[in-house]
């Protein structure tokens, strides 16, 4: 039983899972999500910070509506057009960069695309194709993609994994910088919370799998200001969450 | 010019075979040059080689369109898999003759027939491969079209069928070998002209000069469809995996 619906007003995004299991080849079934709630208000950044394998992935899956098998509900923000920048830069290997682009959003106008090809630093590779890129120009192609068709819900599945610093730094910025002029409601999945907090304007902390929402921290705006003693308050505070998480084993909710 | 070399040390070796033994079993490449010569200034060599080319054409055509469709269906559902599975392994097992006889008995003589006959004989193979690659396609590219809502004709143009590119040229491939070797026999068997028609002939005369005036030409003609049809065409499909935008930087 679920329910996918547009929502209006306020909360743009308004997730609300009981459950989703995955069916092993054991036959045993696997939880990833349970009870999981979160709601993110129109033109915000929410970020989602959980340990590795916990159901990050399935949850964004979920919102994308990829996967249709779980218990709860999902409003996604009006008109529901969606951008997503998968885990892995997902390009058809056969079509340039540009073309790339051109397929998932035909109705974009070329200026736009080459706009944003120029601000992501992508202008010299247009005609390059898929293989001769590094992860890191391959993860911006992505992100010029998924903005391309001019999202009302942006969906990034940690989208710095495996860059070096130096390279993670400016993309985390060049994110940053493009989610804040378009005013785009955005989810961020990351399983850093220093990112997080770079990025979001509300962070939501996911328990160990199945995933729950153990916390939703409000970030002061504007974030990019935040000082880093506000910035390590939240850490502290996130810290003493998924203490007390450890404690419970992960199974109760101290909420 | 390796391949001219070697090309040159068979025609030395026909012509040494040919002077040792009797011209009736083997005739030396001058005289069956003359007879291709003669073949084609009275235009029969061409009206066969034709006919026999458009034979395998529909053939191939047939076999190719309906074994795509049939392939990918049974790829992609598992209950089409499991029910046609039976059928596509009896008729790969089914020897070609078999096949040839059965389509001549109960269609006639035909043109219909003949063709069918050396589609039937391809299908399964043209099958067996599209499914393999229906299979293998990417899941991951599937959930990103979804996400980005692909229309239906761009979901075939730029996610399935490059997908599918080297499975299609992999059965075109060893499909029209096939097909050419087929479709001999359906001609010697039951029709009155096209190549096989004329090598059945050239045997029933004990016509050494006029079977290879046939085979040669025939050869001739495969390895040209080969290198320049079929060999263009799959570089073509390939040519992303290769830094073809470099070169195109370049220019
Ligand atoms: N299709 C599937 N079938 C069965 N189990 C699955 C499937 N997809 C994910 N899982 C399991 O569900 C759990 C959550 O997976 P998910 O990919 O959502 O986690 P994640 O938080 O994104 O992990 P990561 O940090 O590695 O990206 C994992 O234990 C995973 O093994
Ligand atoms: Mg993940």
């Amino acid at each position: 039983m679920n329910d996918t619906s547009h929502a209006g007003g306020a909360a743009s995004l308004d997730v609300s899972i009981a459950s989703k299991d995955y069916h092993s080849a054991s036959g045993w079934p696997l939880r990833a999500l349970e009870d999981l709630r979160l709601t993110l208000p129109a033109g915000k950044a929410g970020a989602v910070v959980g340990p590795s394998g916990c159901g990050k992935t399935t949850l964004l899956r979920l919102i994308a509506g990829l996967d249709k098998d779980y218990v709860g509900r999902i409003a996604l923000p009006e008109h529901g057009r969606l951008g997503m920048v998968f885990q892995e830069p997902r390009l058809l290997p056969w079509r340039s960069v540009i073309d790339n682009i051109r397929i998932a959003a035909p109705h974009a106008r070329e200026e736009d695309i080459a706009a944003l090809l120029d601000e992501l630093g992508l202008a010299a590779h247009g005609s390059h194709f898929p293989r001769e890129l590094s992860l890191g120009l391959a993860r911006r192609v992505a992100l010029a993609r998924a903005l391309a068709v001019k999202p009302d819900l942006l969906l990034l599945d940690e989208p710095l994994v495996s860059l070096d610093a130096a390279l993670a730094e400016a993309l985390r910025e060049m994110i940053a910088r493009l989610i804040d002029e378009r005013r785009i409601t955005t989810l961020i999945v990351t399983h850093d919370l220093g990112e997080a907090i770079a990025l979001g304007d509300r962070i939501f902390l996911l328990s160990p799998r199945p995933a729950r929402v153990v916390a939703t921290i409000d970030v002061p705006t504007p974030r990019g200001q935040l000082g880093k003693e506000a910035a390590e308050k939240i850490e502290a505070q996130a810290r003493a969450v998924y203490q007390g998480e450890n404690s419970h084993q992960g199974k109760s909710s101290p909420r | 010019m390796i391949r001219f070399a070697s090309l040159a040390a068979l025609l030395l070796l026909w012509q040494i075979g040919a002077s040792l033994s009797d011209p009736h079993r083997l005739p030396g490449p001058v005289a069956v040059f003359e007879k291709i010569y003669e073949e084609a200034v009275s235009g029969a060599l061409f009206s066969n080689l034709a006919i026999t080319l458009a034979r395998v054409a529909a053939a191939f055509a047939l076999a190719m369109s309906f074994g795509a469709a049939i392939g990918y269906a049974m790829g992609r559902n598992r209950l089409a898999d499991r029910l046609l599975d039976p059928w596509v392994v009896t008729l790969l097992n089914l020897p070609a003759l078999v096949v040839i006889v059965l389509a001549y008995v109960w269609a006639g003589l035909t043109e219909v027939a003949a063709i069918g006959a050396v589609a039937l004989n391809k299908l399964p193979n043209a099958i067996v491969v599209v499914r393999e690659g229906a299979r293998a396609l990417d899941p991951h590219l599937e959930d990103m079209a979804e996400v980005f809502r692909f229309s239906p004709a761009a979901r075939f143009k730029d996610l399935v069928l490059p997908q599918l590119a080297p499975y299609l040229a992999a059965a075109t491939r060893s499909g029209l070998s096939l097909v050419w070797k087929i479709v001999l026999v359906v001609e010697l068997l039951g029709r009155s002209n096209g190549v096989g028609f004329e090598i059945n002939m050239a045997f029933q005369l004990f016509d050494m000069k006029l079977l290879l005036a046939y085979a040669l030409p025939f050869v001739a003609l495969m390895l040209g469809v080969e290198t320049f049809l079929v060999q263009p065409l799959e570089r073509h499909v390939s040519r992303w995996r290769r830094g073809v935008s470099r070169r195109l930087d370049r220019v």
